[in-house]
């Protein structure tokens, strides 16, 4: 028994900040304090509020320290691991509340989040199965494997209203019961980690907090189709997550949890990991698979859906790490409570990555039909700066931007895409007045250029085609015909492509303009960019009235674009400067350096 | 995107040869054995250039046509080795919107070299890496292994000083 558990995150954001060290730096203080035998340190999965890493949790006070420095340590095992006295200096403020502390679990980030798939991070030791066997872990395979019949098992997947949770949204049950139909020598059960989304990372946080919960529901669907070999595939860009699943893998199979005649029953699974590349395309399915058999991970047309010819031409399931980390909850709680979570068509919870112009940067979990205003605002703590919101941009490159106007519909699958964009992975970018719109879909047409693997024409060279426009527009030679011809050249590229990407690839500048055009029109028609982003339409300006004469920014100008004037201001001893715009590069080191703000862009 | 092939004699050792096959023995009886052998090449090699994917084509038996389809369509496999200090700019999204871009081109400029490129005495290499999930110090850069985030393209000079003089 130890006196205090110390959970350290060692999730990916907080090691970046160094929370490993910490951990070493807590065990050296420790041991030199002679606590090492009462104080218990634990480097857990991710809490989600990434944006105040590195993160400490001390039990059983439950003291939130938030941002720790390893300067910090001395003190904190000092003062409160062997005085007894809570650092209150240190803790994240908003859970200290005059003279005591509040529950995490009150304060607005966690208050409204209802955590099922992420239930064990930031709670276990993702490296140690018995942690996750005190927190029933595996007791859902024994259910399944002793009490349940296949059909049975999918059917409980299907009472539950699980939909897939890498975008696309179709019903888990309904594809194990697909490839469960399907006779053949040898099934394959697939997870798909490559989360290529550019801003998401909830899968990622799973797989280091949460990986044994991945393994047993992969066990679980290999139950209910009939297979007995699996493959997690993992981006290499992982490599935390990647170690941990390994470290798993090899432990459920001491534990026999893996491998032959499971709990007696007869009943035989096997996993490997596979390593992504960086290729985003193999997201899709169909890429996924190619990929798994080492090829290029090109799509391939469906029909047949992998469900009847997948992973080496044999049926195949292939679902989202986050589908897989409802599974258990689902056996062991019971389908209906899973559907008592949600909306109509949209069951359970969903978790997000909130990332962009945020305060709380981090993972949140939160029932379906929460609205966008209360993940921005209440649990993201609203933007920073004073900005005002302009839109949120879900789904990634396949997905769009939901304007202010839309900010209190309850997000579920069907309401996002009826609004033009898509659940997506999870991704959820905030974007301020200080984005502008074209931009960011140039942005997302840059990375499916990039990432279009170019076995089809419409995706290949349409995406080509459309990114030149945006190019065009963005560098002030639009024109009103080419918003046109670029909105057709939209629904052409979507209708004709063969995978997903493609299908999706013109989402970002469909929403844009169906809620943006009027940014479109100022960067064609006045040639101005109103969010002072694009550079080209840009105009920097010297007010004459403000500037005091001191020559800072002719000095810094790197192309001496910036001359003295003879105009002197009213009260001023010096003459002020003004910026030559045909000379100027637009860079913006004049605007840094003027300390008396008299230089503005626009 | 465009590969960058290095043009750069081959300086394999014995050792790496060694390692390399004892890699592709492992895999023979893998029907999906490409992509791993090039993983592992990699880190053997730091970087897969032609003499390599040949041994690992005429190892695995299947034609070299494959083995550089796959080393060229997936963003991670390098054909130009890095250099002593691989610089990566995270350009995901949330990075982007914080000023990423900006970040890239200063390294640029600094480094004088492109992205995807190594400068001639082999000290700094300079990446643009999709999103590496630390959004919430956007935006960030990687040196090697260390993190530099919430970073402001000030901040620049200075961190590559600290390798310059190392």
């Amino acid at each position: 028994m130890y006196r205090s558990n110390v959970l350290v995150c060692g999730g990916t954001g907080c090691t970046s900040s160094d929370s490993l060290k910490i951990v070493d730096k807590l065990n050296e203080e420790l041991a030199a304090k002679g606590l090492d035998k009462e104080v218990n340190v634990i480097t857990t999965g991710c809490f989600g509020l990434c944006a105040l890493g590195p993160i400490m949790v001390v039990y059983p006070e439950g003291s939130f320290y938030s941002m720790v420095k390893i300067d910090d340590i001395p003190e904190i095992v000092e003062e409160h691991l062997l005085k007894g006295r809570i650092v209150t200096r240190l803790l994240y403020q908003e859970t200290v509340e005059k003279d005591t502390i509040k529950s995490l679990n009150k304060t607005a980030f966690y208050a409204k989040q209802k955590r099922v798939a992420l239930r064990n991070c930031g709670v276990i030791d993702p490296e140690k199965i018995d942690d996750y066997i005190a927190q029933d872990g595996y007791a859902a395979l024994g259910k399944v494997l002793t009490e349940m019949t296949p059909e049975q098992v999918i059917q409980t997947v299907l009472d539950s209203g699980l939909r897939g949770r890498g975008g696309a949204g179709f019903p888990t049950g309904l594809k194990w019961k697909f490839a469960a139909a399907n006779d053949a020598d040898q099934k394959y059960v697939c997870c798909n980690a490559d989360e290529g989304d550019p801003g998401a990372f909830m899968d990622r946080s799973v797989l280091e907090g949460d990986p044994h919960t991945v393994i047993e529901a992969m066990a679980i669907a290999g139950y209910a189709i009939g297979a007995s070999k699996g493959y997690i595939y993992v981006r290499a860009e992982y490599p935390i997550a990647v170690k941990r699943l390994q470290i798993a893998i090899d432990q459920a199979h001491e534990y026999g949890l893996l491998g032959e005649d499971i709990f007696g029953t007869g009943f035989n699974f096997d996993l490997q990991l596979r390593l992504g590349a960086g290729a985003f395309v193999c997201g899709e399915e169909t890429s996924l698979m190619t990929s798994i058999e080492g090829k290029r991970g090109e799509p391939r047309p469906r029909p047949p859906f992998p469900a009847v010819k997948g992973l080496y031409r044999k049926p195949t399931i292939l679902n989202n790490v986050e589908t897989y980390a409802n599974i258990t909850q689902i056996i062991l709680n019971g389908p209906e409570w899973f559907a008592s979570m949600g909306t109509e068509k949209s069951k359970g919870t969903k978790v997000f990555a909130l990332g962009g112009k945020i305060e709380h940067t981090g993972l949140v979990e939160v029932p379906m039909g929460t609205t966008l205003r209360e993940i921005v605002e209440e649990i993201g703590g609203g933007i920073p700066n004073g900005k005002k919101f302009k839109a949120a941009q879900t789904g990634g490159p396949s997905g769009g931007c939901i304007p202010a106007e839309h900010l209190d519909i309850p997000i579920d699958y069907d309401n996002l895409l009826e609004i033009g964009s898509m659940m997506g992975s999870g991704g959820l970018i905030v974007m301020d007045e200080t984005t502008c719109m074209v931009d960011i879909a140039k942005f997302f047409l840059e990375f499916t250029v990039d990432e279009s693997c170019g076995k089809c024409t419409p995706c290949r060279v349409g995406t080509k085609r459309l990114l030149e426009m945006l190019e065009k527009i963005t560098n002030g030679q639009g024109t009103l015909e080419m918003i046109d011809e670029m909105e057709e050249l939209c629904h052409f590229i979507k209708a004709n492509s063969l995978c997903g990407l493609g299908q999706t690839a013109p989402n970002p500048v469909l929403s844009t303009l169906r809620y943006f055009k009027d940014e479109y029109i100022a960067h064609v028609v006045d040639k101005k960019c109103p969010a002072g982003v694009c550079k080209n339409l840009l105009e920097f300006k010297i007010d004459k009235d403000k500037c005091i004469g001191c020559g800072m920014c002719a000095r810094k100008c790197p192309v001496s674009a910036i001359s003295v004037t003879d105009y002197t201001a009213p009260g001023k001893k010096k003459p002020a400067y003004a910026i030559d715009t045909a000379k100027c590069i637009k860079c913006g080191a004049c605007i840094e350096t003027c300390k008396f703000g008299a230089i503005s862009k626009g | 995107m465009q590969k960058k092939i290095s043009n750069l004699p081959f300086k394999g050792t014995p050792e790496q040869e060694a390692q390399l096959k004892e890699v592709i023995k492992n895999h023979l009886d893998d029907p999906g054995a490409v992509m791993p052998v090039l993983q592992q090449a990699q880190d053997i090699y730091g970087y897969l250039p032609i003499e390599v994917q040949t041994m690992i084509a005429e190892g695995l038996n299947v034609p070299l046509e494959e083995v550089y389809g796959v080393s060229t369509f997936y963003s991670q496999f390098a054909l130009s080795p890095k250099g002593k200090y691989n610089i990566s700019v995270c350009l995901g999204t949330a990075c982007y919107v914080k000023g990423s871009g900006d970040i890239l081109n200063k390294l640029s400029e600094i480094l004088g070299i492109e992205a995807e490129e190594c400068t001639p005495d082999g000290q700094f290499s300079l990446t643009a890496c999709r999103c590496i999930g630390a959004c919430g110090l956007a935006p960030v850069i990687t040196v090697n292994e260390d993190v530099y985030g919430r970073l402001t393209v000030d901040d620049i000079p200075g961190i590559i000083d600290k390798y310059k003089n190392a």
